[in-house]
């Protein structure tokens, strides 16, 4: 491999998702607009204001067909259970074979991120350790707990021999695992790499921002319709959680092996606003989100006018019309000249940290459908970004579209900020 | 309860634990959990959880460490119930 060099490109889906748990289920549930938001009454019976939030329907045998019963014993992390399923079905899609009994892939690492990990288990732990029971843990507190879990989980099934680590930075880290992924394939240190993003569901990671009072409390009798996003009654960001897998893979290693190619990464960018200007830990600085997307562009060797699609943050908070502005700044569109543009949150809400993944395998599927999926859920846009862009760039029904680039971006906590450019694969 | 029930207990305890390629049939009164049967080092812990839980009796380090063999644990077991 000559260094700096590789081209990389996309080989393997797996998602575990709010609205569905397979890549061809996601795809037609955005295509149909399809709601995996739903009311909770474990969050109504411990007093949340907000009682709704998107978590995936994974029945048993379903799990079974992933996890052996041993495994499954004592298993209460719920973002393990996800990253394992969509893992697996990421490398099957790529049809990575295990590896052989004494030897490792050494070209293949895992980089699967979180916002937190095993938070039930480690509930019960802390349960135990307070009442002097440190000896009941039993030996699957530590895989369940720790952040590498997922990673390290899906490194014994597959045989991954080369860098098996986790990222985190809150809500854009699916997209930075994609580009650490992206960058290591491309400066030649791998030729396949299986990146992503898991967010458990329930109380204790949602509990923190029910706090903060910026999720909505006013639709707990109507949670499909809660999350808003570009819409001028956005009332918060709904939680959500699950996984997106993508396998990245050098080109010359695919073509060598023949495999399916969804889609070409060409560049992308991370930054941080430094919690300066408009920044803080918990608003954006718009000057270094324009500068992540403008970045990611020149890393890519395009020029603004290339992009055809973006597929947003875009939380449905009262930040949406300054996300729209920043893209619009950026790229120096708007009006009718600015790219179509979506938000998968109205369906799914806010994965938090799974949100860049399953965004992008979303975004993924969008290139190779040539589809612009719709954004339902908008009462009337949103009148800053009116006063942006043209109403027609933010389909509400999901639109059949020949189109070539797509650019993703993810925004978290902490004033961290991750974009990516993808091109059409034509074979 | 009779040596013969601990065993039958016992037998179903280190079954749950054994590795995907290994049969039930091949656990004996005096295989070695690890060695013979390939059980993970890290399941013995919880092995013994399950002995404890089945048997309501408590493990020291030290029974911990001689749990080495069914026949172990079956000595181990009736000295405690």
């Amino acid at each position: 491999m000559e260094y700096h060099k590789n081209r990389v490109v996309i080989t393997g889906l797996g998602v575990v998702a709010p609205n569905a748990t397979t890549v061809e289920d996601f795809h037609k549930a955005l295509a149909n607009g399809d709601s995996g938001i739903t009311h909770h009454p474990e969050l109504e019976a411990l007093k949340f204001s907000c009682q709704i939030a998107g978590t995936p329907d994974l029945d048993e045998e379903r799990i079974s067909q992933y996890f052996t019963p041993l495994q499954l014993r004592g298993l209460k992390a719920s973002g393990l259970i996800y990253g394992v399923i969509a893992g697996k079905d990421a490398l099957r899609d790529a049809r990575i074979e295990i590896a052989p009994k004494d030897q490792a892939l050494k070209n293949l690492g895992i980089i699967m991120g979180t916002g937190q990990s095993g938070g039930d288990k480690y509930r019960e732990a802390i349960h135990l350790i307070d009442d002097g029971r440190v000896r009941r843990l039993g030996s699957t507190s530590v895989i369940q707990t720790m952040s590498s879990g997922i990673s390290a989980w899906l490194a014994g099934e597959i045989g991954a021999g080369n860098v098996v680590t986790s990222n985190s930075s809150a809500c854009s880290t699916g997209t930075e695992a994609f580009l650490m992924g992206y960058e290591r394939i491309k400066y030649g240190l791998a030729t396949q790499m299986l990146v992503g993003s898991t967010s458990d569901s329930g109380p204790y990671i949602w509990g923190g921002f029910d706090a903060m009072r910026i999720l909505p409390n006013t639709y707990n009798d109507n949670p499909t319709q809660a999350s808003r996003p570009f819409s001028d009654d956005a009332a918060g960001f709904v939680p959500g959680s699950g996984t997106g897998a993508i396998v990245l893979e050098s080109l010359e290693s695919a073509q060598r092996r023949g495999a399916t190619i969804y889609a070409e990464v060409l560049g992308g960018a991370v930054n941080s606003g430094g919690h300066r200007g408009d920044g803080s830990m918990t608003a954006p600085n718009g000057v270094a989100v324009q500068d992540c997307l403008r970045m990611a562009l020149a890393h890519s060797d395009l020029n603004a006018s290339d992009i055809d699609v973006i597929n947003g943050h875009v939380t449905a908070t009262g930040k949406d019309a300054y996300e729209v502005m920043n893209w619009s700044k950026a790229l120096h569109r708007k009006g009718t000249d600015f790219p179509y543009m979506n938000s998968f949150k109205s369906m799914i809400g806010h994965c938090l940290a799974a949100a860049g993944s399953i965004e992008l395998v979303g975004a993924v599927l969008q290139l190779k459908n040539q589809q612009v999926y719709g954004n339902p859920n908008i009462t009337n846009l949103h009148s800053e970004i009116l006063e942006q862009i043209d109403s027609t760039k933010i389909p509400i029904q999901t639109t059949d579209l020949e189109f070539n680039r797509l650019m993703k971006a993810s925004f978290g906590f902490g004033d961290v900020n991750a974009a990516v450019v993808l091109q059409r694969w034509k074979p | 309860m009779t040596t013969t029930e601990i065993k039958d207990q016992l037998f179903s305890i280190v079954k749950v634990y054994l590795p995907q390629d290994v049969d039930a049939s091949a656990i004996t009164a005096d295989s070695h959990l690890m060695k013979d049967l390939g059980i993970n080092s890290a399941h013995l812990v919880d092995i013994a959880l399950d002995v404890e839980d089945a048997f309501d009796i408590m493990l020291d380090e030290k029974d911990m460490e001689a749990m080495q063999t069914v026949d172990a644990a079956v000595t181990i077991v009736k000295g405690k119930v």
